[in-house]
């Protein structure tokens, strides 16, 4: 009998316990990995500016100018999902959406970047951030956060 | 066709304007994507099944903004936005604006 409620008592605590154990690392370990990828090739983009001025310098001859677009879909892990339940009691900031939203945010900014690698600046950058999951669903289903950046790619007629 | 988000094209005049041209998607998740993402859900970062997903939709959007303009007779949309926005469970919206205009 006792042996009985041993089990009952892991299978309904013991499997969320371990898959907050296992969440944690594993998410912690592609955040860090992500954030390293970010910072080197944040390093490697730096000659091409994206800023939300909307006009150019007026000294340059613009040769060509286009639209350019890039987003990312992030969600957090379960055990920060979690953690971040627990700030809805006291208040105050949230963390973990916050380095959630700033990786994101960066990939975003990134990935435009590395789509016009001939272009010489980007304006009128704008950030976009939308709830992609359903409300009703709440902590259920799929909670996914969207960022989207888009700009104006302008490439610089070269010097003659 | 040149698109813009700016009010006008660097190095370039604007001389017809056309009004506004948009573009729509809705699209839904199909269940394949929703339990590889639902899997990655655990380990947090990325979803890369549904960046790709609403970006295809996103290019759709746009695609059908382009048509309407160029059935105007306009080679340019300028002041370009975008919105997302998640209408019914599992089904987002992606809606592209513009302004089309003729360039001289």
């Amino acid at each position: 009998m006792e042996n009985a409620e041993l089990i009952e008592l892991s299978l309904a605590y013991g499997f969320p316990i371990c898959l907050l154990i296992f969440t944690f690392f594993i998410g912690r370990y592609l955040e860090r990995a992500h954030f390293k990828s970010i910072r080197e090739r944040e390093t490697l983009t730096n000659h091409l500016p994206a800023v939300p001025s909307v006009s150019v310098d007026p000294d340059v001859t613009v040769a060509e100018s286009k639209l350019v677009t890039a987003s990312v879909v992030v969600s957090l892990d379960y055990f920060k999902k979690f953690l971040a339940s627990f700030r809805n009691i006291f208040g105050g900031n949230v963390q973990s959406y916050q380095s959630l939203l700033d990786r994101a945010k960066r990939e975003a900014i990134l990935r435009l970047k590395e789509q016009v690698p001939d272009c010489d600046i980007i304006i009128n950058l704008r950030i976009m951030t939308s709830n992609i999951s359903s409300v009703q669903t709440r902590n259920k289903g799929i909670g996914g956060v969207e960022v989207l950046a888009f700009g104006t790619a302008v490439r610089y007629q070269s010097a003659p | 066709m040149i698109l813009t988000n700016t009010e006008t094209v660097p190095g370039y005049q604007i001389v017809a304007q056309f009004g506004l041209v948009s573009g729509n998607t809705v699209r839904a998740k199909h269940v394949g994507r929703d339990i590889a993402a639902s899997f990655k859900n655990l380990v947090g970062g990325e979803l890369k099944g549904y960046t790709e997903l609403l970006e295809e939709a996103r290019q759709q959007s746009v695609d059908r903004m382009k048509q309407q303009a160029e059935s105007l007779g306009a080679n340019a949309i300028v002041n370009v936005r975008f919105s997302t926005s998640a209408v019914t469970q599992g089904a987002a919206e992606l809606y592209v604006y513009g302004t089309a205009v003729q360039l001289g």
